[in-house]
């Protein structure tokens, strides 16, 4: 899913400009979160969720830009040009409704119940909850597992976008990749400076470090739609020369100049249980942690309702471009499904031939996958520390500066394995479908906080049971998909199956067994 | 009442996402918005709106004051 910025062969010598860009904006990043790694505290409460400091704009910028990956960009424009108009529908109206339900359900509640009980993971949340140490134990490698994917897909996202745009810039140096920047420089650079800017200021470096990489992202989508609608001539005239077939969502075969057919358009049902996806963001251990960085539950309210308005911003020129895409004036090659990632690329490439804009798009493209990237990791460092090492140990145990090196060292672990696995799994065609399988699992999983939270009756054997079944459903379909391909059940989506089992559980388990203590019901519902 | 009166108004909003009425309605909007994306363009300016009321409306102010009052005590 992600796009090839390529410069046009026939441009004469390569120009470098488009990398000096990029150079600028990841300079531009590093010394912007080196800046606020200045107002770190040197506290553990600091570091992990920036002693609940972040106000309204930032929470909004650093929530958006963790949510929207480089999906957002160059994966919407491509999913429209496969299957047409109803993408927008499919992946980010439905998130308007659902994204801002779980921050306002869920995000606000699990910040004021951590935000009083001191908690900065979600694993302590449940163990709390539950009143049960193992559960931590069950979920923190289920969680870890849903997490490396979505790590994979950042980093290997940044070789398809740099290692094309970068063709032929460096022939004596990299003969072996025909002078384009080979991925281990590339995956090097780019896991260094967001190492960098986490290693410096923590949870507050992240949010800084987002919301400068969302105003990015947001403005690069609407310069590359700016530009090519120019191209054709306006936005009615680029609409008009559309293929009629993209812009209706009646599931339908189109033939692709002779060589291969195309299923356009979308099933009502798929359509309406992808509506499951969007619940990931309930579950997501590293947006679990953006929420926990608020000042007060009164931040909260800006990134409620401007969420959908963001993902309107985004989005709606995205798909436009890509409706654009499926005309004969766009003049694009034959691409099969698994190239169609490419599209705003050679729209960019082709139409405005730029290596300035070029340079920009792809800094824009970079921002959405590092804005999520710098996320995981930092959660996943969080988690480690504090549900593994620190759980059951003695408060003294120790002190704030070991603690922030632990996390530090865990963080510099993950971000060693993320490489190796993005330098082995680099070639691997459907790494991108990997994410909606991601999505599937924390989406599905979303039953289980969203009982905790409104359920006084929901028990710790239920809360077993809800991971188990989910976790088993999932794997079985997970494994029916040929591990991680696209995949319905007779047009439902897997993650709405695994869902409604993971609540039937739930329910079920906990009418039959132990329910908590009147102790821990007056902890967790106030 | 009112979270009931919240709950109906959210499960009308996600029936109103199917809008399987639009499925093959090619027309276009504003001379370039096709009308399966205005619709749904305007639905995320719809859903902004209602959970603008939702805060103005339905703010879990208890919840703030209880979350502080546990850091106070800390």
């Amino acid at each position: 899913m992600i796009s090839i910025l390529a410069q046009a062969p026939d441009a004469g010598p390569v120009s470098l400009t488009p990398l000096i860009v990029i150079g600028c904006y990841l300079a531009l990043l590093l010394g912007l979160a080196m800046f606020s790694g200045k107002l770190f505290r040197g506290t553990s409460k600091d570091y992990f969720v920036a002693s609940h400091s972040i106000g309204p704009f930032m929470l909004l910028m650093s929530v958006f830009g963790t949510t929207m990956t480089a999906f957002a960009l160059v994966g919407s424009t491509g999913k429209t040009f496969q299957i047409g108009v109803g993408t927008y529908g499919l992946m980010a109206s439905s998130s308007g409704l659902i994204h801002a339900a779980c921050f306002f359900l869920i995000g606000i509640r699990v910040w004021a119940i951590a935000k009083r009980h001191g908690y900065v993971t979600q694993i302590q949340f449940f163990r709390g909850r539950f009143e049960s140490s193992g559960i931590g134990y069950l979920l923190f490698p289920i969680l870890v597992l849903l997490v490396i994917p979505y790590l994979l897909i950042g980093v290997i996202g940044s070789y398809r976008v740099i290692g094309p745009m970068t063709a032929g810039m460096f022939p004596n140096v990299f003969e072996a990749t025909g002078g384009s920047v080979p991925p281990w420089i590339i995956g090097i650079v780019i896991c260094g400076v967001v190492l960098a800017y986490i290693f410096a200021g923590g949870s507050r470096a992240a949010a800084w470090a987002n919301t400068f990489q969302t105003i990015v992202f947001m403005a690069m989508g609407v310069l590359a739609f700016t530009l090519i609608s120019k191209h054709f001539g306006g936005l009615e005239a680029a609409i008009k020369q559309a293929n009629g077939g993209h812009l209706i969502r009646t599931p339908d075969e189109i033939s692709i100049a002779g060589k291969f057919t195309r299923e356009i358009g979308i099933h009502p049902l798929t359509f309406a249980t992808y509506m499951f996806i969007p619940l990931s963001v309930g579950m997501f251990p590293h947006l679990f942690q953006h929420w926990l960085t608020a000042k007060s539950a009164k931040s909260f309210k800006l990134t409620v309702i401007a969420h959908p308005l963001c993902i309107l911003i985004v989005w709606v020129p995205c798909v436009l471009i890509g409706l654009w895409a499926t005309g004969t004036e766009a003049g694009m090659p034959p691409l099969p499904d698994a190239k169609v990632g490419a599209v705003l690329s050679i729209m960019i490439a082709k139409l405005v031939a730029s290596p300035v804009i070029i340079g920009m798009v792809t800094a824009g493209i970079l921002a959405a996958i590092m804005s999520s990237l710098d996320s995981q990791f930092l959660c996943l460092g969080t988690m480690f520390t504090n549900d593994i090492v620190l759980h059951n140990k003695p408060k003294d145990k120790y002190s704030d500066k070991k603690t922030i090196l632990i996390a530090r060292g865990f963080i510099i672990a993950i971000v060693l394995v993320t490489f190796i696995l993005s330098l082995l799994l680099q070639n691997v065609q459907n790494v991108f479908d990997l994410a909606i399988w991601s999505f599937s699992g924390f989406g599905a999983l979303t039953a289980l906080v969203f009982t905790s939270l409104y359920w006084k009756g929901a028990t710790k054997h239920g809360a077993y049971a809800c991971i188990i079944v989910v976790a088993s459903i999932w794997m079985f379909f997970f494994w029916k998909s040929g591990w991680g391909g696209e995949y319905t059940v007779g047009h439902v989506m897997p993650v709405a199956i695994a869902f409604m089992g993971g609540l039937i559980a739930m329910i079920v388990v906990s009418l039959f067994t132990k329910k908590p203590s009147e102790e821990t019901i007056k902890k967790f519902f106030p | 009442m009112k979270n009931k009166v919240i709950l109906v108004i959210f499960i009308i909003l996600a029936i109103l996402h199917q809008d399987f009425w639009n499925w093959g309605n090619s027309n276009i909007v504003l001379g370039f918005l096709p009308v399966g994306l205005a619709y749904h363009a305007g639905y995320s300016l719809v859903c902004a709106a209602f959970w603008a009321c939702i805060i103005k409306f339905a703010w879990p102010t208890d919840l703030e004051k209880w979350a502080n009052e546990g850091e106070d005590a800390s």
